[in-house]
């Protein structure tokens, strides 16, 4: 029984609340006149591992940076947990959110990036504390309990005085996830968080991811990893040129693709 | 194309060692000997060093001995009293021109990047003038502001006024000319402190903006910190040259600085070039103190980017042989 069947079973409770937690209405995004997202609309359940495959410029980072409105859409309607992403509808029109605003739907979510960002000035625990104290007014000491409880989780326990550059590539990535989860998100974005490591230092990381997975955390997961997709995912989006051509069961998928575009993308890759 | 070429180069390794040309001699344990060649040497080099050496030292003997130096009056006035404080003044002008300075161009820089077009705008307008005006100019503007503006008019401008109110505060020129100088560093500051903004990785400000920090934290706690790698050692070289832009006070006229003594002094005695040198040796002397900074400054930033640093922070919970795993596992 894979991770994903499993879980599957534990998730039909919280299936009573049918409020998705991403839902993308014809989602549009251009940057000048390259139409990056062409009318996306996809739904990620509460607890779903939603993975998101395709070749390199389809728009696959650009619809994550839109989910937590690191970018704003065109066109279309974003709700994340029932919300509107950047915008307050009011009679029928849209009004644009303060920064202060956004910031705050911003916090929920948790992103993280192909190469890692981490703080290099700060230590591992200090880059995991660094929003709770500052963002949400956590107290230090709490913060900092929370910060060693996470470093833990992600293997790290023993290196929370350490400095990015002190660390390889996987523990940067580690301390990442964790300094994501220290904000309590209900929702976690992943943008090819193993594509930069070397090969031997994939299989920790995807190994925190698979544990959050189980934990029952909802992520939206861009990935070259198939295996992890089969495995963990609940669903597979393949995207290119701005649209998304096929998605369903990740087993089906890629064992089985309807589409001449997924089979010739899965072809070379896998 | 890289790709072939660099299995050509491999395959030219491998089969060097397999044709017959000469490998080197090995050390009994196995180890090639060190190389022992004979030095390169660079007969013009030392030719052309010596030629120099002669030419000053002909000019240093021919120094000393011209009266128009007057090297007893330079002995005189050295330490003279007057002249150690106007070496003070000099001083304060320039630590107090840097501070305002950088803190205005610190301002300024982060206004230019802002996302508010209003401040943009402003900070574009005030570069534009201040570095486009020679500060010397700016000086002898400065110092005739109170010619230009010696009254608080209340009212609606152009149409009515209610009361004039004569401004009699007359600034010290020492004030008047720390403004000058700091106004006009700022503006270069300002260039410095944002060309080390930008110099930090977008995916910085990215992700402390996924966290949720606001465009102010990010600022404050990610992209100022890290850019002091950048802004330092250039500031350094600015507090060197404001250490000798201070002499141009005397467009304002401000006249107690090093430069403004020395001639003071030299008007009173006929003996300008002695007095000139005094200055000079006072500049050289604190640029000198100051170029010994700027060195140890720029090799602390210059550190490969953050190799070096102690490898425990607030998580004071590390065992060496976990650090070290972990130090080898740096990519
Ligand atoms: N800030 C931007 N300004 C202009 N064009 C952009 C910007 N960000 C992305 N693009 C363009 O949008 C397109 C999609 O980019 P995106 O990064 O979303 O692709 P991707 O699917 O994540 O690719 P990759 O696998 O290489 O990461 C590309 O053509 C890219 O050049
Ligand atoms: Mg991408």
């Amino acid at each position: 029984m894979s991770a994903a069947d499993r879980r599957a079973e534990t998730r039909t409770a919280a299936d009573a609340a049918p409020l998705p937690m991403v839902d993308a209405v014809a989602v549009s995004k251009s940057f000048g006149a390259n139409e990056v997202l062409k009318s996306i609309t996809l739904r990620v359940r509460r607890g779903e591992v939603m993975c998101v495959i395709g070749p390199s410029g389809s728009g696959k980072s650009t619809f994550l940076r839109c989910i937590n409105h690191l970018e704003s859409i065109d066109a279309g309607r974003l709700y994340v947990d029932g919300e509107l992403v950047g915008y307050r509808q009011k009679g029928g029109k849209l009004y644009e959110l303060k920064p202060s605003e956004a910031a705050l739907q911003r916090r929920d979510i948790g992103m993280v990036f192909q190469h890692f960002n981490l703080f290099p000035h700060m230590t591992a625990l200090e880059n995991v504390t660094e929003a709770p104290i500052r963002v949400k007014g956590v107290p230090r000491h709490e913060a900092v309990a929370r910060g060693r409880e996470l470093l833990a989780r992600v293997g790290l326990g023993s290196h929370s005085g350490h400095y990015p550059s002190q660390l390889s590539g996987g523990q940067q990535q580690r301390v990442a996830i964790a300094r994501a989860l220290a904000m309590d998100p209900k929702l976690m974005l992943f943008d090819e968080p193993t594509s930069a490591l070397d090969p031997e230092l994939v299989g920790d990381v995807l190994d925190v991811m698979r544990g959050l997975a189980e934990s029952g955390m909802t992520m939206v997961v861009v990935t070259h990893e198939m295996g992890f997709a089969r495995e963990v995912g609940d669903s597979l989006v393949f995207m290119d040129g701005g649209v998304i051509v096929e998605s369903g069961d990740p087993r089906q998928v890629l064992a089985d693709p309807q589409q001449e575009r997924t089979r010739a993308f899965l072809s070379k890759v896998l | 194309m890289s790709d072939s070429h660099r299995r050509d180069g491999t395959d030219g390794g491998g089969s060097a060692v397999a044709s017959g040309l000469p490998s080197p001699s090995s050390l009994p344990d196995g180890r090639p000997e060190a190389i022992k060649a004979v030095k390169l040497r660079h007969p013009w080099r030392i030719a052309v060093a010596v030629v120099l050496v002669v030419l000053l030292v002909l000019f240093v003997l021919d120094a000393a001995q011209r009266k128009a130096f007057g090297w007893a009056d330079v002995g005189k006035y050295l330490f003279d009293v007057r002249i150690s404080q106007a070496a003070l003044v000099t001083l304060e002008l320039t630590v107090y021109s840097m501070v305002i300075g950088v803190v205005l161009g610190l301002v300024l820089a982060i206004m230019r990047l802002s996302p508010n077009p209003v401040l943009k705008a402003v900070s574009w307008l005030y570069l534009w003038i201040f570095r486009g005006t020679p500060v010397y100019v700016q000086l002898v503007f400065w110092g005739l502001i109170t010619l230009i503006y010696n009254t608080i008019v209340i009212g609606i401008p152009f149409v009515h006024t209610w009361a004039v109110i004569p401004i009699t505060w007359v600034p010290p020129l020492f004030f008047i000319s720390v403004v000058g100088l700091s106004l006009n560093e700022a503006a270069y500051m300002a260039e410095i402190v944002r060309a080390g903004l930008l110099s930090v990785d977008p995916g910085q400000e990215e992700a402390a903006k996924a966290l949720g920090m606001s465009w102010w934290q990010t600022m404050r706690r990610v992209v100022i910190p890290q850019s002091m790698r950048v802004i330092i050692p250039p500031t350094g070289n600015e507090v060197i040259s404001m250490l000798k832009t201070t002499t141009l006070v005397a467009a304002v006229p401000f006249t107690l600085d090093l430069f403004g003594r020395a001639r003071d002094i030299s008007a009173e005695t006929f003996t300008p070039i002695p007095l000139l040198i005094v200055a000079s040796l006072w500049y050289l002397f604190f640029t000198s103190v100051l170029m010994v900074g700027q060195y140890f400054l720029e090799r602390r930033f210059a550190r490969g980017t953050d190799r070096g640093r102690p490898v425990v922070g607030i998580g004071v919970d590390v065992e060496p042989s976990v650090a070290a795993g972990g130090v080898g596992g740096v990519r």
